[in-house]
């Protein structure tokens, strides 16, 4: 097959093996560790970002080219993708604060996470010390992706189907709890609007002015109708109707 | 098509020395480069075409060296870096537009096996099992260079261009995803250079006995698949009708907003290698790749040595025109109408599609009474589902004298229907004072 799947079936490390690991694996710790030390979300988000393409790389320098292009596609295309889509909502300037509301709790965090990292390193690393990997050549005989289809679609294929349907029912019972029901009797359009607005009980014409007719100019002073009432409907809800008297209308005298 | 040795497997990869290598890699990035500078006159002058005016045409001869002669304006324009801008994003984004849409062109088959200093070596900067795979996941990045630069800005319109071409990237490419899956299930196979070469020989159909040779395109093979696929691809690299995040009219420019000088010049860059890499792509796809199209495939050379990166670029070429055209023909739509015809057509049609081709390629092993059992059993369900879907029944409409009756006491008066408004004596009296008009008459007499 390719150049890749030959270097790792070899079992031995080989030079360009080497050199894209020594060159990505530092780029994909410092991913990690930006991703808790960065003050804003975005950046958070764009270092797990350089992390996930870290780790698709390295997927494909393992012999596993499908599984890598599917982590940069699925992961890095999609996933974190709706994390920026949500993270730019927040706003520009939403940082976190540096102040410690667990006392401690920064060094506690550092000193459990290095120890994890540590206990699993060596577990890891005593683990795999001097085995030899086998298997890979016949895995991949038929080609990677080949025999990763023959997999899902043979000894898989009920865990497979089991996985996507707990998927869907997930996505439906999100788009159920997030669905604003509006059923279509609800949605009024514009003819039932328009009868609405003719229905008795219902003036179709424009609100008066408030003042018209009035002896004040005032928003609070109500429009008189052509029969001489005031109209309720020309001053706004907040205003208590207000009818200046005779004494308030008179000429205070301050005039020339 | 007994020339079919020419083309290239996967084992012919991987093994060029490093000047070829480097050549192929230069080769294209020089084809992107060029498109691009091509491809900007080309739609200048299209576009000018369909709307009757000449386009680019003072800069060398047809006007070739116009986007030349931009590219240097805009080199000696200021830089501006807004101060509301996250620096390094800002800076980064359209860089990462770029390299996403060029990196595209090195697993695009531009030709077969030919014979450059004595090596033989595929027209192809490289191949892998997942060739197709990698283009995705480089479209699927080249999302990050609109958001982030859309969010890097800092200002409210390249915000909002931003989320929208996340939200309608996203969007599509499952579309183009599903619709490449024909493609897979057909070729069997990821790699570029292997489906353009599963495209080569026509294949045998097999219709109830009787065998026909069909042709070898899957545009042909899988028209709904290469429909979906184009639609697709026309959301992915926002091009009109599809260029919302950039949408002039309310956006202003989106995501690009702020940007100016170099930076600018990047994203255009960037839009123009993606049409490019995309309809590069498509022709390797469903369009046969490198291969002659019919007339001339009858000559027996025409595949072979330097010729088909000739028919490769003529049908690249059309399909940059078809771009074009969609852009002098067709508004722009609105987002929700982007969306649904996204999730609520596309994405569908491509599902029914994949089931109806899988179960089709599943029959054609089966015998021929098995194969008429599932033809009955088909067609049975769908007479079910045609006999049993719920029908609705119109209503008659009321009438407008009903409708007038029907209406509750105490309504808004309405005139009567059958009202007859009297002319006015002072329009009758005006008309008969005008003086004729000077126009000679009856030439224009039907309009009015």
């Amino acid at each position: 097959m390719t150049t890749s799947t030959v270097l790792a079936a070899a079992g031995a490390v080989s030079g360009g093996e080497a050199v894209t690991f020594w060159i990505l694996a530092p780029l994909a710790l410092a991913g990690a560790i930006g991703m808790i030390a960065a003050r804003n979300a975005v950046h958070s988000a764009l270092w797990l970002v350089l992390t996930m393409l870290s780790l698709g790389v390295f997927y494909v320098l393992q012999a596993g080219p499908f599984i890598g292009m599917v982590q940069i596609i699925v992961y890095t295309g999609a996933i974190m993708m709706l994390f920026l889509f949500v993270l730019m909502l927040v706003g520009r300037d939403a940082s976190d604060s540096l102040i410690e509301v667990l006392r401690g709790q920064r060094l506690a965090a550092i000193g459990l996470g290095v120890g994890f990292a540590g206990l699993l390193g060596s577990g890891v690393y005593r683990a795999t010390q001097g085995s030899t990997p086998v298997g890979l050549e016949q895995a991949n005989a038929g080609g990677n992706v080949q025999g990763i289809a023959r997999l899902l679609f043979t000894d898989y294929v009920f865990a497979f189907e089991l996985t996507a349907a707990l998927l869907i029912t997930a996505t439906i019972g999100g788009m159920i709890l997030a669905h604003v029901e509006r059923r279509k009797e609800d949605k009024r359009d514009q003819i039932a609007t328009m009868k609405a607005r003719f229905a008795p009980g219902n003036y179709p014409g424009p609100k008066p002015g408030p003042g018209v007719f009035a002896t004040s100019s005032s928003v609070a002073t109500p429009a008189r109708l052509p029969d001489g009432r005031l109209s309720d409907r020309s001053t706004p809800d907040i205003l208590p109707v207000r009818e200046l008297t005779a004494e308030e209308t008179t000429l205070k005298g301050t005039e020339k | 098509m007994k020339l079919l040795t020419q083309a290239p497997s996967l084992t012919d990869f991987g093994h060029d020395p490093w000047w070829l290598i480097l050549g192929k890699i230069v080769f294209a990035f020089v084809v992107a480069l060029l498109g691009t500078l091509l491809g900007v006159w080309f739609e200048r002058r299209v576009v000018g075409f369909m709307q009757v005016r000449p386009g680019p045409n003072q800069l060398g001869p047809f006007g070739l060296l116009q986007t030349l002669a931009d590219g240097l304006k805009m080199a000696f324009k200021e830089d501006i870096l807004p101060k509301a801008a996250d620096k390094v994003i800002y800076f980064f984004a359209p860089a990462i537009s770029v390299i996403c849409a060029v990196t595209a062109l090195s697993v695009i088959p531009f030709g077969p096996m030919v014979s450059i200093f004595g090596h033989q070596t595929p027209l192809q900067v490289t191949d892998v099992p997942v060739a197709v795979l990698v283009v995705l996941a480089l479209s699927s990045m080249a999302v990050y260079g609109i958001v982030l630069a859309g969010w890097a800005s800092g200002s409210t319109y390249p915000l909002l261009g931003g989320l929208r071409s996340s939200a309608q990237l996203i969007s599509y490419e499952v579309a183009l995803g599903l619709s490449i899956v024909a493609v897979f299930m057909l070729a069997g196979t990821m790699s570029t250079s292997e489906i353009v070469a599963a495209q080569g020989n026509g294949i045998t159909l097999n219709f109830f006995g009787a065998e026909f040779d069909g042709p070898g395109w899957y545009a042909v093979l899988l028209f709904p698949s290469f429909v979906v696929f184009f639609v697709s691809i026309v959301g992915e690299t926002n091009r009109p009708p599809f260029d919302l995040p950039e949408a002039e009219s309310e956006l202003v420019a989106g995501f690009m907003t702020e940007y100016s000088s170099l930076k600018f010049a990047l994203i255009m860059l960037s839009e123009y290698v993606a049409m490019v890499t995309m309809s590069a792509f498509t022709v390797t796809l469903f369009l046969g790749g490198w291969y002659a199209p019919w007339p001339i495939s009858i000559w027996s050379g025409a595949n072979s040595g330097w010729w088909p990166l000739l028919w490769f670029f003529g049908k690249v070429v059309l399909l940059v025109f078809v771009f074009v055209w969609l852009r002098g023909t067709l508004p722009r739509l609105r987002y929700d109408q982007l969306m649904r015809f996204g999730w609520k057509v596309l994405i569908p049609v491509s599902l029914v599609w994949i089931v109806f081709l899988a179960g089709w390629l599943k029959m054609q092993d089966f015998e021929r009474n098995d194969r008429l059992i599932v033809f009955g059993i088909v067609g049975g369900l769908a007479l079910i589902a045609a006999l049993f879907w719920p029908s609705r029944k119109a209503r008659p409409k009321p009438t407008l004298a009903e409708q007038v009756e029907n209406r509750p006491q105490g309504s808004f008066p309405l005139p009567p229907l059958d009202l007859q408004v009297p002319p006015s004596p002072r329009t009758r009296r005006m008309v008969a004072e005008r003086e004729p008009a000077n126009a000679p008459a009856g030439q224009d007499s039907e309009e009015v």
